[in-house]
């Protein structure tokens, strides 16, 4: 199980979604522009990490969440909302549910919640 | 019917107040064991649930179906079920069956069969399993922080307030919903301000909660509401899909998520289908957990009115936080909205989640006053706050709020609000005057606080956002005016997202940045000695309420005394059958000066004398040093009194009219109530011992009875009583005096 809190015991295997390393996310950095907040995002790997330390301590459910939302890391905030708004009752009707998991698959390699969408499709 | 008296006096009690109702079925009025409630049961085939209590696969609704695909863990559900209800509530309070033995074998079980586990615990044994269950090893708690003007310099005064009071996260929202950014920000500064370590939202529409989040404007979420059945969930215009989803979503930017549910929704919402509440949360917890999310916040919360008109409401609201706890999610516990109009029922109900300790104790303690609270509430507010705080230091239970000295709190309500007032500057937000900033840092509620132009304020807040500002920018303004602590503590936590540490299971930031969940402080409770236990300096702290003074300066001499008395060598028995011995205690017109209630001895003794002299007998006044016991320093009087009648008199008041032939501890007359006793009282009584000595008939000096006294006075009590012990010299005989 990876070491947990990752801030802490891990530092270095952190990065920003931007590249620079977790440790150079300094004040003066903020200050001086480097850092943005785009870099103050957790990335894919990070979730990863985060998923085994949930799965090693008995929580599947949650371990497939912070998967599934390691896929989505790389998902833009707009195209989030509009796949949430689908699923909402009444939004969609399966044949959209159904492309959007596709769409999703494709563009992203997001398998685990293109399946979650395909499960909503089929009530 | 003609009511007594009494009667009526009952009916005008705030308990009277709440409304009560008998059960009703249908409406699903009925907290558990509704008959349309189904037997647990589970079918097995193929890997997957094909049947869940009752309902085979093909009627599934959507809850079933996402249940039964999520949140059953198949390879174990048919040993799980096999077991008796009863069998597995034991296993509960047994402290040789570890957690996590039980939230494996819970995983394994469907919602029917675990609300028939927990109906057969008592609150008692819920609280045993509650303390075992829950998630982290130490207990926190969470704030409500707004107020009805929306104030941004109010909201980061009250939300520095919090976080000095210990609370790990901080929840806001909107009366408008256009002001979340600006409320956002004002939480946030707030947050970072003092020991600045906590987590915060903003409860707003889904996409726009999110949209905060993302930038950094708030850290967790916490509205993310399920419902029992299928028809409530779409009335809340979502599905267990969409909300599992959403769950994700926010993870995939570092955002903590907590999801709402509560027994009563479904009933308010008129789609309880006649089932009980604690069955219909058992469902929503199982879809919880099927989704993912890591916690929940239940205990009925708004709807908390709702179960506790019924029959087992609180005692239903604590069994769904089992639940909660029994699944392997983070608790918020309720005790966040009105539950009565009665103090005595607010704290019992509260009790069921304090003792124990739940991850979040409150799913929302309102730091400020309930008028302010646009939450609908706050079982607990601003001015309870002392109350909570006795609480936690007379049951040494860590209630999560730590007691704060006034100076303390002005100090980190005046920084964050000038905080606030530099950051608007900055950002170019409509200005926060300096009487605004004032106003924040002493105010009652928002009232008190200067009105803002709300248009302006408005328009600002949709700018901000529409230009990307986001949680950097409130960094960098904040820095650049001089605010480079709260700047550090904000950008401490921010950090943390890039990690994904707060994602795990009941998560909190301490302060310096450090992350504590489920995962590093897991709760490991096997029995007394295990589990949480007060470390010795959070013991003192709970100990140290501002209002506790050192016991040592009570009755202290403050200045140099003028001697009251004069001694002239040692008492010898009187003669003169005219005469009324007063003995006084050892400490009196020496080491103290004063009576409890702060008559000046001197005036006592005066009064005393006066008293005697008016029925035309001789007081004598001799000091008792071998007893401070008030019988005894009567009784010694007695003996040196030529009439035989003596008045004793200890140092804080208490008073005895003796005669020689009685035992020590009988009396004439005895006014153990020293606060009750004014000057006229012992003059009356220098003038019934003189009557007794003449043989005269007397009626006894009439007293106030305070059945407060003791209360109020029992302290100061022990230790005049103690000091004046002090004073005694064993085998001493007693002294001739006379006034000074």
């Amino acid at each position: 199980m990876p070491e947990y809190p990752l801030s802490e015991k891990l530092p270095e295997r952190l990065r920003t979604p931007s590249g620079p390393p977790f440790e150079e996310v300094t004040f003066e950095a903020v200050l001086a522009g480097r850092v943005t907040m785009a870099d103050l995002r957790v990335t894919a790997e990070a979730l990863e990490l985060q998923a085994q330390v949930a799965e090693q301590a008995g929580r599947p459910q949650l371990a497939e969440n912070l998967r599934r939302a390691a896929e989505l890391v790389a998902v833009p905030d707009e195209e989030i909302l509009a796949i949430y708004n689908a699923l909402r009752p009444g939004r969609a009707d399966r044949s959209k549910l159904l492309a959007l998991a596709s769409e999703l698959e494709a563009r992203y390699g997001a398998f685990r919640c293109a399946a979650l969408i395909r499960e909503a499709a089929e009530i | 019917m003609h009511a007594s008296k009494r009667a009526e006096r009952r009916a005008a009690r705030p308990i009277n107040r709440d409304s009560f109702i008998e059960e009703w079925v249908d409406p699903g009025l009925i907290i558990s064991g509704s008959p349309r409630d189904p037997e647990p049961s589970i079918r097995i085939a193929g890997g997957r649930v094909v049947e869940l209590d009752g309902v085979p696969e093909d009627r599934f609704d959507l809850l079933d179906r996402f249940i039964a695909r999520h949140a059953v863990d198949v390879s174990l559900a048919e040993a799980a079920m096999a077991l008796e209800p009863a069998t597995i509530a034991r296993m509960l309070v047994d402290i040789n069956v570890p957690r996590s033995e039980l939230v494996r074998l819970v995983s394994g079980l469907t919602p029917a069969k675990i609300v028939r586990v927990v109906d057969c615990l008592n609150p008692v044994e819920m609280m045993m399993a509650l303390q075992k269950m829950r998630a982290r090893r130490t207990p926190a708690n969470q704030a409500h922080v707004t107020n009805r003007r929306e104030h941004p310099a109010l909201l980061a005064a009250d939300a520095a307030e919090a976080v000095e009071r210990g609370f790990a996260e901080l929840k806001t929202t909107v009366g408008v919903s256009r002001y979340a950014p600006l409320n956002a920000i004002a939480v946030l500064v707030g947050s970072g301000t003092g020991r600045g370590a906590a987590l915060t939202q903003c409860a707003v529409e889904e996409s726009l909660g999110l949209k905060l989040a993302l930038r950094g404007l708030t850290t967790y979420a916490e509205t993310l509401s399920v419902y029992g059945t299928e028809q409530a969930f779409r009335d809340g215009d979502d599905s267990p899909w969409s909300k599992a989803f959403l769950a994700s979503a926010y993870a995939s930017r570092g955002v903590k998520v907590r999801f709402t549910s509560g027994s009563g929704s479904e009933a308010l919402m008129g789609h309880a289908e006649g089932k009980s509440m604690l069955y219909l949360e058992a469902r929503c917890l199982m879809a919880v957990k099927g989704a993912g999310a890591q916690g929940v916040q239940n205990g009925s919360i708004s709807c908390i009115a709702l179960p506790e008109s019924l029959p087992g409401g609180v005692r239903g609201v604590m069994a769904e936080n089992l639940i909660a706890a029994m699944l392997d999610l983070e608790l918020a516990s309720g005790n966040d909205a009105m539950a009565s109009h009665s103090e005595i029922r607010k704290t019992a109900k509260l009790m069921l989640q304090f003792l124990p300790g739940t991850d979040f104790i409150f799913s929302g303690y309102s730091v400020m006053p309930r008028e302010d609270n646009l939450f609908g509430g706050g079982n607990f507010e601003g001015e309870d706050l002392d109350d909570y705080n006795v609480l936690q230091r007379d049951m040494l239970v860590d209630g999560g709020q730590r007691p704060v000295r006034e100076e303390r709190v002005l100090a980190v309500r005046r920084r964050a609000a000038q905080a606030i007032q530099a950051v608007f500057d900055e950002l170019g937000l409509p200005p926060i005057r300096d009487e605004e900033v004032e106003a924040a840092v002493y105010a009652h509620s928002s009232a008190d606080l200067p009105e803002r132009d709300v248009p302006a304020d408005l328009e600002a807040a949709t700018a901000f956002l529409e230009r990307g500002g986001d949680a950097v920018d409130v960094i960098r303004a904040l820095a650049r005016r001089g605010f480079t602590d709260i700047a550090q503590n904000i950008l401490a936590i921010e950090k943390l997202r890039i990690s994904g540490d707060f994602l795990q299971t009941s998560a909190v930031v301490l302060p310096g940045g450090c992350v504590r969940s489920a995962i590093n402080d897991p709760n490991d409770y096997r029995g007394p000695g295990t589990g949480y236990q007060l470390p010795p300096e959070r013991r003192a702290e709970i100990a140290r309420i501002p209002q506790a003074v050192d016991p040592r300066t009570i009755g202290a001499a403050t200045e140099v005394w003028q001697p009251l008395l004069l001694e002239c060598g040692p008492a010898r028995a009187g003669e003169r059958t005219d005469e009324i011995v007063i003995a006084l205690g050892p400490a009196f017109g020496s080491a103290l000066r004063e009576t409890l209630l702060g008559l000046p001895h001197r005036e006592v003794l005066e009064a005393l004398i006066e008293g005697v002299r008016q029925e035309g007998l001789r007081p004598r006044i001799v000091k008792v040093y071998s007893t401070s016991d008030c019988g005894f320093i009567g009784h010694q009087g007695a003996q040196l009194s030529g009439s035989g009648i003596a008045i004793g008199i200890q140092s804080k008041g208490t008073t005895v009219i003796h005669r020689r032939d009685l035992q020590p501890l009988d009396n004439l007359e005895l006014f153990p109530q020293a606060p009750n006793l004014t000057l006229d009282s012992y003059r009356v009584i220098g003038r019934n011992a003189a009557k007794y000595a003449k043989g005269e008939p007397v009626l006894p000096v009439p007293v106030q009875i305070d059945n407060m006294a003791r209360l109020k006075y029992i302290v100061k009590t022990t230790i005049l009583h103690r000091r004046e012990t002090e004073q005694v010299v064993p085998g001493r005989p007693a002294e001739e005096v006379c006034l000074a």
